[in-house]
């Protein structure tokens, strides 16, 4: 059981946890995460580590309410406990010195490209962030984002916010001074455009996946993606990917495949 | 005669997912442990990896002394009630029965599953099992399958201090996960972990050893031997075109949602399956079986597609005859070729090809090879894989010093050692795929290995 310590929201459907759980923070790496069961009949979800403290022996975690699981592990409160917490998993964000990087993030993504921005800054490069959401009152992690990237570029959807458009606006002006890699997380036509935006300016290109999983630790096959023609593990194998290389339309296809029984539990 | 074990009529039982089995009736457990000849020199014990003293608790059936008899099977096997209902008695022990060459051997599974069966009234009348801890060393076990469970009883029953390590948030690994209610009931499961708590063993769920903990800090934090008993979970895959489309899942993917998280009582249950209603399974293990017989009772049209005959099928010959009379469709001499998808990215259909035997492999099977121009094509909505699994390789990938064959199980010694003094290995993740009580008998040797280890180097 994991006791939840600090429960906040971020914005009007993004809830950020902080719990205890010092094994998982001793060892927790950016890039990676965690699988989560709210309850006894919870299912097992994966979530990315948003941050942690080692020190103190905690791990964050950030979520956006989108479906059943989601909405019962939102129920729980300051002091409540988390049935379930395994991790930290996949690897870690191979983290190097490569002048600059460009960090995206989309909607909860932003949650997740935070840690990994903070990672990229530490080793000495130029971090510019670009995080995007539909609009301002969705918007996450500026403040923090803001400490740890040199520049901070902001879009919404609608322009109530920042500039009006997609973060991949901006990237393709970004581009021209050709950045040693560009990371990126968020829904996956988010990714797809990224991918399909720098691929044409042939800069690398890392995307953190998020396959449906139940295990989490190699078992079930249920996260498979497919990268450069060959089937990979997203729980193992990744999250993280060339993003050249990944078939972002099978994996929209496969993060569809529970929507119906999704919808009729509500 | 042999007793014949009383089973759910085939038709009430694919309509619920209770257990097939409902076990002897303490008048045919009599009468079948009265069967048995006694023998001086018993030949079943030979068969069985764990050396239980079959005849010794044979006799004590045979004098109404029931709880006495599973104290007997206790004293070689932890986990009776388990190995009762899933042991492939008619290789192992019964293939010894003396019987055999007169008449038909003894029950022997039924006859241990009956003696295990009487715990529960027994437990909850306070007989515990706690041993004493003597003082002596901590010792880490990885994974709470058979091997892990079994090693982490033998050790704790010799003094040790065990904590035994668990990655998912339920132990039993494989039992838990893999082997489906209707054939080991998930309360019978928990009941054995349970005895094996009584023993002292700490069991540490949601602790993944390699991203958790890894094997030098287990050391660091004082643990003085390691036994790794993590299992084949990695699923194997045909490795066609197609196979990424939505609804076909790797047997473990369909029993892990079933099994452990209870996807057939979903919405109760929150992790939901999504098949459709013409299901086709691939394989020819007990695995296929399983998944199988957990479609036919989700109520689905399901083929089993196998590539060689029913003669090579490596299931055991109880399940496939379950199977039949559940009313399982079989497609033999049938190699998968490629998957087709709708817009969707559904899986609609499979293109097969038929195969014919030639000549003997080296497992001693005839080999299939597929017949030119055969192929055709098989309408379906889901499609489960079910054709091996491999040893899970996060454990020895995070451990540099751990060297594996090429087939990516654990390099281990006569003592089951591994490269790693001190961190020792046994069960699937050594063999590959094999039966529960194989792993047994690797959790059972460990044990004593580790023992004599601890003894020599202290």
């Amino acid at each position: 059981m994991f006791k939840i310590l600090h429960k906040r929201k971020l914005a009007s459907d993004v809830i950020c946890m902080e719990l205890e759980a010092p094994q998982i923070a001793k060892k927790a790496r950016a890039g990676q995460f965690v699988v989560v069961i709210g309850d006894e009949k919870g299912e097992r979800i994966p979530l990315t580590l948003a941050g942690w403290d080692r020190q103190r022996g905690t791990i964050t975690i950030i979520f956006q309410i989108i479906g059943y699981t989601t909405k019962k592990l939102d129920r729980l409160q300051e002091g409540q406990f988390i049935f379930h917490i395994l991790g930290p998993l996949g690897e870690a964000t191979e983290v190097k010195k490569v002048g600059s990087v460009v960090c995206l993030g989309g909607g909860v993504g932003i949650a997740e490209v935070y840690p990994v921005s903070s990672a990229f800054k530490q080793a000495g490069n130029k971090v510019i962030g670009i995080i995007g959401s539909r609009n301002k009152a969705l918007l996450i992690l500026e403040k923090e984002m803001k400490q740890v990237c040199d520049e901070l570029h902001i879009t919404t959807d609608d322009g109530s916010y920042g500039k009006k458009g997609f973060v991949t606006d901006i990237l393709k002006d970004l581009l021209v001074d050709k950045p040693g890699l560009v990371y990126a997380i968020g829904p996956v036509p988010m990714m797809k455009a990224v991918a399909k935006l720098t691929k044409s300016h042939a800069v690398p290109t890392l995307v953190s996946l998020n396959p449906i999983m139940v295990d989490a630790t190699g078992m079930c096959g249920s996260c498979r993606c497919t990268v450069d023609g060959k089937s990979v593990f997203g729980c193992v194998d990744g999250p993280e990917f060339d993003a050249h290389k990944v078939d972002f339309d099978e994996l929209e296809k496969r993060l569809n495949l529970f929507k119906e029984q999704e919808k009729a539990k509500g | 005669m042999r007793q014949a074990v009383r089973r759910q009529d085939p038709k009430e039982r694919i309509a619920n997912f209770n257990e097939v089995s409902l076990g002897l009736s303490d008048q045919q457990a009599m009468l079948e442990a009265r069967r048995c000849l006694q023998c001086k020199n018993p030949q079943c014990v030979k068969g069985c990896p764990v050396n239980i003293d079959i005849p010794g608790f044979i006799k004590l059936i045979s004098e109404g002394k029931r709880f006495k008899a599973l104290l007997k099977i206790k004293e070689k096997n932890n986990l009776p009630a388990v190995c009762g209902r899933v042991c492939p008695q008619e290789d192992q022990c019964e293939k010894f029965c003396i019987l055999n060459k007169k008449d038909t051997p003894i029950n022997i599974g039924a006859l241990e599953r009956y003696a295990s069966d009487s715990e529960i009234i027994e437990d909850e009348q306070g007989q515990g099992h706690q041993e004493k801890l003597n003082g002596q060393a901590k010792i880490a076990v990885v994974g709470s399958g058979p091997a892990g469970l079994t090693c982490s009883a033998d050790l704790a029953k010799m003094g040790y201090e065990v904590v035994l390590f668990e990655s998912l948030h339920i132990a039993g690994g494989v039992l838990s996960y893999g082997i489906p209610e209707f054939r080991l009931p998930k309360k019978i499961v928990s009941q054995e972990v349970d005895y094996i708590r009584s023993l002292g063993v700490k069991i540490n769920t949601g602790c993944l050893i390699g991203k958790t903990l890894e094997i030098k800090e287990l050391f660091d934090q004082g643990f003085r031997a390691v036994f790794i008993a993590s299992g084949a979970g990695l699923p194997q895959f045909l490795g066609i075109e197609g196979e990424n489309l939505d609804r076909i899942y790797s047997a473990n993917e369909f029993l892990t949602r079933l099994n452990l998280m209870k996807a057939y009582l979903f919405p109760a249950y929150d992790t939901p399956l999504n098949i459709g209603e013409k299901c086709v399974v691939i394989g020819g293990g007990n695995v296929a079986f399983d998944c199988a017989r957990w479609a036919i009772r989700l109520k689905k049209k399901v083929t089993l597609i196998y590539r060689r005959t029913e003669k090579e099928m490596p299931a055991r010959k109880e399940e496939i005859e379950n199977a039949k009379e559940e009313g399982l469709i079989f497609s033999l001499l049938t190699q998968p070729v490629k998957f087709l998808g709708d817009e969707r990215g559904y899986v609609k259909a499979m293109e097969c090809i038929k195969m014919e035997l030639g000549e003997p492999d080296s497992s001693g099977r005839r080999r299939p090879r597929p017949i030119k121009g055969s192929n055709f094509t098989l309408d379906l909505d889901t499609a489960i894989i079910a054709i091996g699994q491999r040893p899970n390789p996060l454990l020895s990938k995070a451990t540099k010093d751990l060297k594996t064959n090429d087939n990516g199980t654990v390099k281990v010694d006569k003592e089951l050692m591994t490269s790693i003094p001190g961190v020792f290995a046994g069960g699937d993740i050594i063999t590959g795929s094999d039966t529960v009580i194989a792993a047994m008998g690797a959790g059972k040797k460990a044990a004593l290995s580790i023992h004599h280890f601890l003894r020599d180097t202290s």
